[in-house]
This record gives structure tokens, sequence and C-alpha cells, in this order.
């Protein structure tokens, strides 16, 4: 893994550190704050000594993420972010979850996009797997979830 | 001898049958490459609430023992270890199962699980008891020392970095600071009104353990799993039963070490099980035959990870310390009950405490029997592609989140743990010491601020935290195994530096 991805993942934990070190120092009342700090500065020693280490090239752990790696990666996690913070609220979450789930399946199934077969058999994963999470979540636990847009 | 009273509960007409559904679900899923014992449990946990305390732990023990067991089928049949644990049953296992001998191989895993499990859940029901009665002389200070001790010791040993590993510890007890603080109502770290009730642990769970797991399956783009199916031929189980008889230094070699292994925190089934091979090798006169398909190799390697399950669970049942990360979910799975590990689980719930570990005892011989009959289902399962795996465990973790307490603000938490957690995998980040500094984390500060206050009110902070017999040897513990994991830690780069050199 090249040095600066070293350094911008343990910068990033170094600066959330720094950032948790300061408002455990800082706000009031400190009594709330005992345990913090002494989370905080611990917390703060060993993120910079990380960051120490990866600015001076010296972090040998961790494969970090590959070129092939983020692409293969970033239309799933595009689908899940969109499905987690924006489609369960609103479209309603078994609506979603089957958009989310056929979506997924079309992106990463290995199976032949051209063949008519594979899509049909997209489709009926999707919808039996939909049936089950509904006869799971919603008739056996009695889980009430944000309201569907479709029925 | 009072777990025996407790013998009828498991066979309450639901006990039992979560019993039997977490022993299949746990096999089905431990052999599905991918879906680690740790993640199925915590993906099993929201099914729970609606459970009574002891049926839930049911389903959740079951789930966890048949995990590791099953992990087996996929690693002898295909070469893919179903979980970590499982690394050492491919090397004779799958051999085996190329020559024509699949059936045999999961016949003697089974049977060496099924052995190895009774035997540790054995030593947790003969320990468990003595070592609470020890935990109730421990007051605030060595709990607070305890629960350091519990991310420390994970934080170095299940890390590939002892700095990485107690940073990872560190933003676990972090991240349980946030929200209210419990004595003086005041407002911490809430950045978003998400936070407003603290981290939920059970989403929290779920985020750090599948959410990384799915981006994984992502991250390899469209491919298959890439293996075939080993067909498997019929064998007798009677000459299965004989041959593991028959081979009793390779089954007390990987139960004895799997149960001592089990015994130290921090310590997984992977470790036990390779251990136990290495040293059934050492000790075997077929020396040569290991590797080969030799039957010794599968019965260590089965015996011992099977065997670490029960003890991984001693220092959580009687210190609150998990064992291994499936016991810190099982942890969080307890806590959500209202019930806490150590004196006041045995002393104030016996019948919780007994039927769960006589419903362990019980799921190994399930787990044996089932899994003789559910390998091949199990090994056709673990052919779904990742990217069905991927989306079924995406939306399981997004409903189970949101089931805990019916709030989106626990999904929201519970995906950016997740996303989170990928990365710093990625960085050498370890997902253990951080579940387990989110879950003792509250224990060891309410035990730091009692302690506070009593030291306050006599000899000081210093005199009250780092004095005493108890005090220091747990602080000794604590520095011991930094020590231990860095000299291990230089060890091993000066190893490999010197092999990258000669190369």
């Amino acid at each position: 893994m090249n040095r600066s991805q070293h350094i911008f993942g343990s910068g990033i934990v170094f600066a959330v550190g720094l950032w948790v070190t300061w408002i455990s120092y800082t706000q009031q009342p400190a009594e709330a704050f005992l345990f913090p700090r002494l989370i905080a500065s611990v917390f703060v020693v060993l993120a910079g000594w990380t960051f120490g280490k990866a600015v001076l090239g010296l972090s040998k752990v961790g494969i970090g993420v590959s070129r092939t790696m983020f692409v293969n990666l970033l239309p799933g996690l595009v689908v899940m972010l969109i499905y987690v913070f924006w489609a369960a609220k609103t479209m309603g979450f078994y609506t979603a979850t089957a958009i989310a789930f056929f979506i997924l399946l079309s992106l990463y199934d290995p199976a032949p996009h051209a063949e008519a077969k594979s899509w049909i058999k997209r489709a009926i994963i999707t919808g039996v797997f939909v049936a089950v999470m509904y006869g799971l979540f919603a008739l056996l636990l009695n889980v009430y979830t944000p309201k569907e847009i479709l029925f | 001898m009072e777990f025996i009273y407790y013998f009828g509960d498991v066979f309450s007409p639901l006990s039992f049958l979560l019993l039997l559904g977490g022993t299949v679900g746990g096999l089905i899923l431990g052999a599905t490459p991918g879906l680690s014992p740790t993640m199925a449990v915590a993906l099993l946990i929201p099914f729970t609430f609606q459970l009574e305390a002891v049926q839930g732990l049911i389903l959740l023990g079951a789930a966890y023992t048949s995990t590791v067991a099953g992990g087996a089928v996929s690693a002898i049949l295909l070469k893919i270890p179903g979980a970590p644990a499982n690394i050492a049953t491919t090397l004779d296992g799958h051999t085996m199962a190329k020559q024509g001998q699949g059936a045999r191989a999961l016949q003697l895993s089974f049977l060496a699980s099924a052995v190895g499990g009774i035997f540790g859940v054995l030593l947790l029901i003969f320990l468990t008891p003595v070592l609470a009665k020890w935990a109730l002389a421990f007051g605030p200070s060595h709990l607070f020392w305890l629960a350091i001790l519990g991310v420390t010791v994970i934080g170095t040993l299940d890390s590939s970095s002892v700095v990485k590993g107690l940073l990872s510890g560190c933003i676990g007890l972090w991240l349980a600071t946030i929200g209210f603080d419990d004595i003086m109502g005041a407002q911490r770290f809430i950045f978003h009104p998400a936070l407003g009730g603290g981290i939920n642990i059970i989403a929290a769970l779920i985020g750090l353990f599948a959410i990384p797991q799915v981006l994984t399956m992502f991250a390899k783009g469209r491919r298959n799993v890439g293996a075939e199916v080993i067909e498997v031929q019929r064998h007798s189980i009677l000459a299965a039963v004989r041959e593991l008889f028959s081979r009793t230094r390779a089954l007390s070699i990987g139960t004895l070490i799997g149960s001592i292994i089990g015994l130290i925190p921090g310590v997984g089934g992977q470790i036990a099980g390779l251990v136990a091979y290495d040293q059934t090798k050492k000790f075997s006169s077929e020396k040569d035959k290991f590797g080969t398909g030799h039957s010794e190799g599968v019965i260590a390697a089965e015996a011992a990870n099977n065997a670490m399950v029960g003890p991984s669970l001693v220092p959580l049942l009687t210190l609150s310390i998990p064992g291994s990360p499936t016991a810190a979910v099982l942890l969080g799975g307890l806590l959500i009950h209202g019930i806490f590990p150590g004196s006041d689980l045995f002393d104030n719930h016996p019948d919780v405490a007994w039927t769960f570990i006589n419903s362990m005892l019980i799921g190994q011989v399930l787990m044996c029997i089932f899994g003789l009959y559910v390998a091949g289902l199990a090994a056709r399962v673990a052919q779904v592609p990742q990217s069905v795996m991927a989306a079924i465990v995406l939306s399981l973790s997004v409903f189970g989140a949101y089931s805990v307490q019916s709030s989106m603000g626990d999904v929201y938490v519970m995906a950016c743990l997740g996303i989170g957690m990928f990365f710093l995998e990625r960085f050498g980040f370890s997902a253990a010491p951080l579940v387990l500094g989110l879950i003792l984390g509250p224990i060891a500060e309410a035990n730091f601020i009692q302690g506070s206050m009593i030291a306050d009110a006599t000899d000081g902070r210093g005199a009250y935290f780092l004095t005493g017999g108890l005090n220091l040897f747990l602080i000794a513990v604590v520095l011991a195994s930094i020590v231990y994991s860095v000299w291990m830690e230089l060890r091993h780069r000066r190893y490999t530096t010197k092999e990258e050199a000669q190369a």
C-alpha cells in the first residue's frame, strides 16, 4: 500500500483523536468528561504515533484500497448509501429493499447480462427474498417500518 | 452439579425448536464463505428481542457452536474455509475429498467437533461457578482494570499491529461515551441528532461485523466463487466413529489445545486449529502423511476449534471479558436483556445461565447429527454467488438495525460504523477490539466513576486504582499482554525482513 493512503487513513484517525481530546478537556461539566479525558489522552498519543509512522513511511500493516478494488466497490457503495440514507425511509423498507437488492444483483451477479434467463432469475430471487423478509419482520416479529410508497 | 437441575428446560418445545433451528441454520451459515460466526450471531440478535433471555441465548449459542463446525464443510468440499477457525481443516480435509473420501472427512470432522465441543462445554460448566464466586471479591477498581484488560488483550493479541489494535480499542471506548452522561446528564460528543441516545450496541455490532463483509464482497467485483463442490460418496458412520477413537492422540491433543486456547481471552479458533494441527503432526508417528489427506489432521483441527467455543465463554460469563469476538457479540445479547455476567448471572438468573450452558452441550450432539446430514446441502449453499450473499446481508443488516428500537438513526449509525470499519480494516485496524471497547466502555466508566468517588473520600485515586494485590496483578497482566504482543510483532517483522532479504 502506498504511503499517501497510510497518511490519509491515519491522518483522519489522528484528527478525530485531536477533536475528542479538545472536546474532553474544554467542555463542562468537567466531571462528566473525566473518563473521556482518560481515553482521549491515550487515543491521541496512539493516533499521533500511527500518523507519525505513516508520514515517515514506516507503516507496514494494512493492504489499503487498490484502484481495481475501488472501481469494483464504488457502484455497490453508492447503491448502499442511497438505499440506507434515502430510499429506505422515503420509499418504504420493502420497496427500497426490492429495488436495491435487484440493482446489486444486476451489478455483481457473474451471470451474463445479455441472457434473458439471468434477468428472470434475478427478478425471482429478489421477489422470494423480499417475501421472506416481509414474512419475518412484518408478520413474525411485528416490526413497523416506514410507510411504503407502493402499497 | 447445579446444572443438572436445568437440563429439562432445554427440552421445552420452543427452546428445543430454537436450538434445532440455530444448529441447522448455523451449519448452513458456517459453510458459507464470507459469513463469519461473529457476523452470523450479530445478525441473529434482532431476532432474539421478542424471546425470553434464555431462549435468545440458546439461539445465539447454537448458532455460535454450529457455524464454527459448519465452516468445515466448505473447507473440505470447496477448499474455502467457512471461517478462519477452519483454515487448518482444509490442509488434509480437502485432499481427502479429492481422493474420494469427502464423506469420511466430513464425518470425522463433525465427530471430532462434537467430542472437542462437549469437553469444552464441560470445562465451562465446572470452571464458571468457581470463577464467578471468585469474581465476588472484585471492587470497582478491579472491575475497571478487568474491562481495560478485556480491551487490551483482544486489541493486542487479535490484531496484526499492537498500536493499531490498542487504538481500535480506544476508538471503541470513546464511541461508548457518546450520548448523555449517566451521572451529570451532560451531552457528550453528540454531533448528530441520531447520536442523542448514544450508540446502540446491537446496531453497532451489526454494522461493524456485517457491513465490512458486504463491502469486501462488492470489492471483489463480478466473479464466481470459483470452486466446484466435490461429490461425496457414501461412508459408514460406524466406521468413522471407530476411526475417530483409534486416533485418540490427535483427538486428545486437539481437544486439550483448543480448550486451553479458548480460556485465553483474545486468542481465536483460527490459532487453536493451526496449533493443534502442528502439535499433532509433531507427536505423530505418521508425520509424512500430514497434508496428503491424513485423517489425524482433520480430527485435530476440528476438535480444537470446537473445544475452544465453551472455554471462550468462561471469562465472559464470570468476569465480563469476552474470550473471542463472537463471545463479545453474545455479551451484547445478554446485556440487551438486562442480564450482567458474573455472580449476578449465577445468583439471580441461574435458570438463564445453566439452561444456556446445557443447551450448548445438547447443541454439540445435534450439531454432530445434523452436520452429517446437512453437509451436502450446506456445500450447495456455499456456492451461492457472493452478489446474492452481499445483498442478503446488507438487507438483513438494515432491517436488523432498524428493528432494535424502530429508529432510522440506528440504521444510519450502523451504516456509518460499517463503512468506516471497512476502510479502517484496509489500514490494519481491527473490529474486535473496537467492539470490545464499545461493550466494555460503560462497565469501565461506571466503575471508574464509582472508584473515583470512593478514592476521593479515602486515600486518593492513585492509591485506590494503582495499589493492592489484585489491582497490581491486573495491571501486570495488561502490561504483559502488550509487551508480549510487541515482542511477537517485532520478531515477526524481523523474520519477514530476513525472508525478504534472502528472496
